[in-house]
């Protein structure tokens, strides 16, 4: 990116009291404060959001896809971390 | 990886449904062919809130004119969403405004005929919304989450564009002599535009076959129209509006309308430069871009002062 425009933000909106935020797109801004606006107006014209986040994007840092299989492998062959695989015979309860 | 074994696995991807992101590996072509057709998009919505934007001080009420203002706050709205998205691609939004004032880059062609009465943004709102929903939803499904993700937002938000156009016409076709033939006025000024606006005939665009197969284009030009005409067609009869295409009939075999030929000529020409407002539109862009400079200079600053006292305090 180059230095033409301001900064870029990624926005995160939380949709709902007790759910997540989640990401929705980006917003350029001078500062931090001029972002949440901007995002307000760009995300939220319908009451999709009760909080919004931003975050510069330089700031993130995120793993490489290239890497996705070896990365998350480690997961993949512990299947005894899921309840399913346990075998509990019929008639026990409340497990 | 080399590169045919990266594409192999673009391609299974894709043929999966499952869809790319920025970080991931693309090829060139695709990255290129997105950020022609994206910022193409996002350049038309905010070039389409000029000819509406025209009739909002005009507004025949105060709720019309609320609606219409905040239709063109979402037109605004949606060109950001994908100005957004397509600097995910790695181009900056300020390049591609630059592409537009320039007159290098282009965008929908539609754009480019004038609002001359009240009833044209009836006529917007019902076909020219209309047209694009189709073509949207269709995109909604491709293969670029950041492209895709904008299309399902943007897809919610269109359809009260659609509707409050519908109602525009609606009232004026069951107004006063005058205000019914000032609709058909309308409908017959924008009924053609709003055909051609979908895109060249399939057998006049080329590349389409690789384009499709990675999910960029889902669905040919003449599909979207047909769709387009198929459901358009009882709307305007439902309000006794006559579509001014006298070819057009209904095929009961197929169940599909079927138009008369298409004026490519005028379409390619508008495309080109030679519409009645491209002039016009470009300028008031390139204006608009001029007279909001000391907004952003002023926000600058203020975000500079901010940080120095943050930093004193
Ligand atoms: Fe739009
Ligand atoms: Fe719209």
């Amino acid at each position: 990116m180059s230095d033409s425009q301001w900064p870029l933000w990624e926005v995160f909106v939380q949709g709902n009291p007790g759910i997540p935020h989640k990401h929705v797109g980006s917003v350029h801004a001078p500062d931090a404060e001029m972002a949440i606006q901007n995002a307000r107006d760009v995300y939220t014209r319908r009451s999709e959001g009760i909080s919004i986040w931003v975050v510069p994007a330089v700031e993130i840092s995120a793993s490489s896809p290239e890497d996705q299989g070896a990365f998350f492998e480690p997961s993949n062959d512990k299947p005894y971390r899921h309840p399913t695989f346990y075998k509990i015979p019929e008639g026990v309860k409340y497990l | 990886m080399d590169d045919k074994k990266q594409l192999e696995q673009f391609e299974a991807k894709i043929a999966a449904g499952l869809k790319i992101e920025p970080k991931d590996w693309m090829p060139e072509a695709y990255r290129k062919q997105l950020i022609r057709m994206m910022s193409q998009h996002a350049h038309s919505e905010i070039v389409g809130m000029l000819p509406e934007g025209n009739w909002i001080t005009r507004a025949p009420s105060l709720r019309r004119k609320a609606i219409l203002l905040a239709k063109v706050q979402d037109e605004a709205g949606h060109g950001l969403y994908l100005y957004s998205a397509t600097e995910t691609l790695g181009v900056d939004r300020s390049e591609l405004l630059e592409q537009l004032h320039s007159g290098k880059a282009k965008y929908s062609s539609i754009f480019n005929y004038p609002t001359l009465t009240w009833a044209d943004i009836g006529a917007i709102g019902w076909l020219v919304d209309g047209a694009a929903i189709m073509n949207q939803t269709a995109l909604a499904r491709g293969s670029y989450g950041p492209y895709s993700r904008a299309m399902v937002k943007i897809c919610k938000e269109e359809s009260f564009h659609n509707r409050q156009g519908y109602e525009i016409m609606m009232n004026l076709a069951q107004g006063t002599p005058e205000q019914k033939e000032m609709a058909q006025d309308a409908f017959n000024r924008w009924w053609w535009p709003s055909i051609m606006m979908l895109g060249p005939s399939d057998d006049k665009s080329p590349n389409s076959d690789q384009l499709m197969r990675w999910k960029v284009k889902m669905e040919s030009n003449d599909a979207i129209r047909q769709r387009f005409i198929d459901r358009t067609v009882p709307q305007a009869e439902f309000i006794g509006l006559k579509v001014p295409d006298a070819d057009l009939k209904f095929n009961d075999v197929t169940g599909h309308y079927e138009h008369g030929p298409i004026n490519w000529e005028e379409f390619f020409d508008v495309i080109k430069g030679n519409g009645p407002c491209n002039a016009k539109r470009i300028k008031d862009r390139v204006e608009a871009d001029k007279k909001g400079a000391w907004v952003r200079e002023a926000a600058t600053a203020y975000a500079a002062k901010q940080a120095k006292e943050k930093l004193v305090a």
